[in-house]
């Protein structure tokens, strides 16, 4: 056994925490900061927490994660980073010529108190920032939120430090934001597909799709051709609405577009599963008067019958999921509509709104539930429950393979850090299409074990 | 193609981009080598911020490299979540719990933190740290538990040693120790390493009170069972008859460290990472050390010769020809199975603080040529050898880290060799004791040696020599590819091994041959856009048959 000394007895715990459903905030910025085109991403604190990151985006992606990071030493921690940075910045621009440079702090550098603001102006008042090049910056410490919130800082640093204001008079530009959450690049793929789609001139950022799921080549591009423009996040602050998908990765920045540009918000569920898709095509289509096309309803149409068809299988499963809030709450809808029953639910990533929208959407539905996120909410108080009451499915990042593997569950996975297995950076998991997805792998693995633990006789061909 | 000869240009063309004060302090780190009069090498310096860099920190380096792979102390992370997260499984320590209950304890696949948050942060985190060791103490009963410091423990104030020890007083039966290892001490994971090998001599090393029984014992240092390396040696010592006392860390337990002392040799793969602990272990229990190299057959059959002249037993040595007569002729078939793949072909190393040499020899064998290498968190005595130790500036950064004195154990001090003894076996034998050539002497004439190598350094080296494989680590694999040369792994081996020893040896020839002659690499490049041309069949007259739509 893999995780032999886990118990179902829960002791109650108030200071430790094993095997977080959680990271911490600069990874979610570095992965932010890659969905701008031409960006190099910095970290401003010790090496490690810069070598840890990239190696975790690396790992999970397949792909390159180049990033810098202020390498501090103990004088440094004492005496404070600004030169450290100030000398980065200026090597990076010189070395590795970016168009802009997105700087996140970490628990070192907050501690001691940096203020990034104010070295990354005096940065471009001794010229280390060349003439055309940008710098923005987020404060990320490790000690509040998780990944998720970093990634959400740092989009809003997009927003409140690129995005312009329009003049007075000027009318809106023929536009909406999509603030797309943190998603894959196939879901980002996706997601404009879906706005091309629709018809809808929109401006999405962060885009990660052609950078991280860049094609071989033979040449390394330090700077894939994909990412977010930032003459088009710059344009951001005239668009006529702005779609913030997932409250915890993409409201902070529809906030900060709503204070700065006067741009109105909406807020949606990340478009997983069929009533959260449906939520956002109808919110796109009201806000904007576009009619959703037939071909997305279409689209719409085989999923629900592939779901129809498949009912059975599915019916009563007792599912465990972890990860992040976002996802949480649009995929335990979506396995509550389809008659599976999400019954455990952990997230690290903390937020008051979770438990009350998770109670709303399976108070009812699925009462037996329990879920929990926040500090020790982790896979050891998930893995307890299961121990107590056994599920017939894990969804979740690459972590939950020891459990699947002690307690012979069927896995799928979803979330991050994905590390031992490919193509969540090709397959997207939103929209229609992402629903038909999940829905495949859902579905795989509960049918390769119905084949596997069959007795001969009821071994089926057909299924 | 670049040819060694070329190298002087492309050092100075390298460093014709950075901007001058960064080409003064890098032009000392990249050195054309002469095995005949030893360069000095900058090793082990800050690195420069903004550079991109191969390196991580000392956490890293003292939670993630010694003390990972023992199973059975609980190693908690004081800290924001994200380091004991980082480093949960991400390394291949293998370990082989045993099947009884109190052998079987396992804490390697789980992650303790505590998870520190703002009002930790400001208040300070130590009571929950308490509070946190105990939960672990209640919940999972460990013999031991160490804490690790992450960045901002040490800026707050956090005393994790004083809380270490009042849980060891007050919980009775658990061994409570701490880790200074803050991410901002040293330069790189190497001030980890230190950190790690001085609480270890303090609070575990000695402690046990079973002496390890055997004819022939040895401790086994800075070898960490990435992909079971450390299996193969267990097996192949075993054959030997050679009892192994403790592997520092791979594979390991908190009592097999305890009792290491009892060991009459302690053989140090590693050197970066573990010399600290032979050096003290030799003052301490008069235990002398060798340079051993597991990696390559060649180099495995010299080791063990190396530990039999040691004991001076006929019955070893005769036992150990026999063993190394037996597992040759496996990897000499399997060498001359791959040869005609990997001769003349060539190979660039940049990793750690020993692989980026000790691998050299598996290419050797492979007939395959290093063009270029250097260490990721090396010593200037990892490149030089350890005789130009006296001469090392210590700066800012290493004074920092503590260095123990260490005396005679009035008890357990017993000198395992005389200096006459010692003295006639380097004469006649050739065994150096307590020495470590390093990886230059090794390196060909003209070959560049480049410490802490940058990424847009790294890009250089290949776009000139275009390497058949280059070795680094998993934040450089997939930029090497896309530039079309396959990169082989080698902290993680991309999830295959083992590789050291016989066994190791020929899964490596394997993996390299296939790397080297993969078709995979002819895929790159649609033929539209290498210029192969399209005959237009349905095209009559230059006309397209088809109209483009928009």
């Amino acid at each position: 056994m893999l995780l032999k000394h886990t118990t179902a007895e829960v002791a109650e715990r108030s200071a430790l925490t094993v095997n977080p459903a959680k990271t911490c905030q600069p990874v979610g910025a570095m992965y932010a900061a890659l969905g701008i085109h031409g960006c190099l991403p910095h970290s401003h604190g010790s090496q490690g927490c810069c070598a840890y990151h990239r190696s975790a985006l690396t790992r999970h992606y397949k792909e390159p994660v180049m990033a810098g990071t202020s390498s501090f030493t103990e004088g440094a921690s004492v005496f404070g980073g600004q030169g450290n940075l100030v000398q980065a910045l200026n090597n990076m621009f010189t070395i590795y010529n970016p168009e802009i440079i997105a700087v996140h702090s970490t628990c070192l550098s907050e501690t001691i108190g940096d203020d990034l603001a104010q070295i990354v102006r005096k940065s471009i008042d001794e010229g280390k920032v060349p003439e055309g090049k940008t710098v923005i910056y987020a404060p990320t410490p490790s000690f509040i939120g998780s990944h998720v919130t970093g990634f959400a800082n740092m989009c809003a640093s997009m927003a409140s430090q690129l995005a312009e204001k329009p003049a007075e008079e000027a009318a809106p530009l023929d536009q909406v934001n999509i603030l797309p959450g943190w998603v894959e690049p196939s879901d980002m793929r996706e997601i404009k597909r879906i706005m091309k789609t629709m018809g809808i001139p929109y401006v999405m950022y962060p885009d990660t799709s052609d950078v991280m799921d860049a094609p071989m080549t033979g040449h390394h591009e330090f700077y894939p051709k994909g990412g977010a423009k930032i003459a088009d996040i710059k344009s951001s602050g005239s668009s006529k609405a702005t779609f913030a998908l997932g409250a915890w990765a993409s409201e902070p920045a529809a906030k900060e577009l709503w204070k700065k540009c006067r741009v109105p918000y909406e807020t949606l569920d990340l478009p997983i599963g069929i009533k959260a898709t449906d939520r956002f095509l109808a919110k796109l289509s009201e806000v904007t008067g576009t009619p959703v096309p037939d071909s997305l309803t279409a689209e719409r149409g085989r999923a629900v019958d592939m779901i129809t068809d498949m009912q059975s299988y599915l019916y009563g499963k007792r599912v465990a999921l972890w990860g992040d809030p976002d996802q949480l709450l649009a995929l335990s809808e979506f396995l509550a509509d389809i008659d599976m029953k999400p019954v455990y639910i952990v997230s690290g990533t903390p937020g008051k709104k979770f438990m009350n929208k998770m109670e709303s959407i399976l108070g009812d539905v699925v009462p037996e539930s329990k879920f929990k996120n926040g500090e020790r909410a982790d896979l050891f108080l998930m893995h307890q429950w299961i121990k107590e009451q056994g599920v017939d499915l894990l969804m979740g990042n690459t972590y939950g393979k020891y459990i699947a593997r002690d307690d012979d569950i069927p896995f799928v996975r979803m979330g991050f850090p994905i590390y031992d297995r490919v193509g969540h950076s090709y397959f997207p998991t939103v929209g229609y299409m992402g629903a038909i997805r999940i829905l495949e792998k859902i579905l795989g693995v509960l049918m390769d074990r119905q084949d596997r633990d069959s007795p001969e006789e009821s071994f089926e061909l057909v299924m | 193609m670049s040819s060694l000869a070329d190298n002087e240009k492309l050092k100075d063309d390298i460093l014709d981009i950075y901007p001058a004060k960064v080409a003064r302090k890098r032009k000392k780190s990249i050195v054309l080598n002469d095995p005949g009069e030893i360069p000095e090498i900058q090793a082990n310096v800050r690195t420069i911020p903004g550079i991109i860099t191969q390196r991580g920190c000392s956490y890293a380096g003292c939670k993630g490299v010694v003390l990972g792979p023992t199973r059975d102390i609980i190693n908690l992370t004081h800290g924001p979540i994200g380091c004991g997260f980082y480093s949960w499984l991400t390394r291949r320590n293998q370990t082989r719990p045993g099947t009884e209950a109190g052998s079987d304890e396992n804490f390697m696949t789980y992650c303790f933190s505590t998870d520190m948050q703002d009002p930790n942060i400001v208040f300070g985190g130590e009571k929950k740290l308490k509070k946190a060791v105990k939960e672990a103490y209640d919940t999972f009963h460990p013999k031991a538990i160490g804490i690790f410091s992450t960045c901002p423990v040490g800026l707050i104030g956090d005393d994790v040693h004083a809380v270490a020890r009042e849980m060891t007083e007050e919980l009775g039966d658990c061994n409570v120790f701490g880790f200074s290892c803050e991410g901002y001490k040293g330069v790189s994971q190497s001030a980890g390493h230190h950190i790690a090998n001085n609480q270890l001599f303090k609070h575990v090393i000695g402690k046990g009170e079973e002496k390890t029984e055997g004819e022939f014992k040895i401790n086994l240092l800075g070898e960490y069972n990435i992909g079971g390396d450390a299996f193969v040696l267990e097996d192949i010592f075993e054959k030997c008859g050679i009892t192994l006392g403790a592997t520092f860390s791979g594979n390991s337990t908190y009592d097999q460290f305890a009792s290491s002392y009892s060991a009459d040799l302690n053989c140090i793969m590693c050197h970066r990472s573990i010399n600290y602990v032979a050096e003290m272990m030799e003052e301490k229990y008069g235990i002398p050390w060798i340079k051993v190299n597991f990696i390559g057959a060649e180099s495995s059959a010299k080791s063990l010769r190396k530990i039999a002249d040691y004991f001076g037993s006929q019955k070893l040595k005769d036992r150990v020809e026999e063993v190394i007569a037996e597992e040759m002729s496996a990897v000499s078939a399997a060498r001359d199975e791959v040869l005609p793949r990997t001769e003349g072909k060539s190979a660039m190393l940049f990793v750690g603080g020993s692989r980026a040499h000790h691998y050299q020899d598996l290419f050797t064998e492979l007939g395959m040529k290093t063009l270029a290498a250097g260490y990721e968190f090396g010593h200037r005595d990892d490149y030089e050898g350890r005789r130009v130790i006296p001469n090392i500036k210590i700066d800012a950064d290493s004074r920092n880290i503590e260095e123990l004195s260490v005396s005679a154990d009035p008890d357990k001090y017993n000198q395992r060799i005389t200096d006459e003894e010692r003295a006639r076996l380097t004469e006649e034998r050739g065994l150096e004791f307590s020495d470590y050539e390093g990886l230059m002497p090794q390196m060909e004439e003209g070959t560049l040696v480049i410490d802490d190598l940058s990424h847009y350094e790294m890009e250089e080296l290949i776009k000139a020599h275009k390497p058949d494989v280059f070795c680094a680590g998993i934040k450089e694999k997939y930029a090497v590819q896309k530039m079309g040369v396959p990169l082989k792994q080698l902290h993680s081996y991309d999830y295959g091994g083992p590789y050291a020893g016989f066994a190791g040896a020929v899964n490596f020839y394997k993996d390299i041959a296939l790397m080297v002659s993969s078709r995979v690499w002819g895929l790159v490049g649609a033929p539209w856009e290498k210029g192969e041309s399209l005959s237009p069949v349905y095209v009559e007259s230059g006309a397209p048959a088809v109209t483009m739509t928009e």
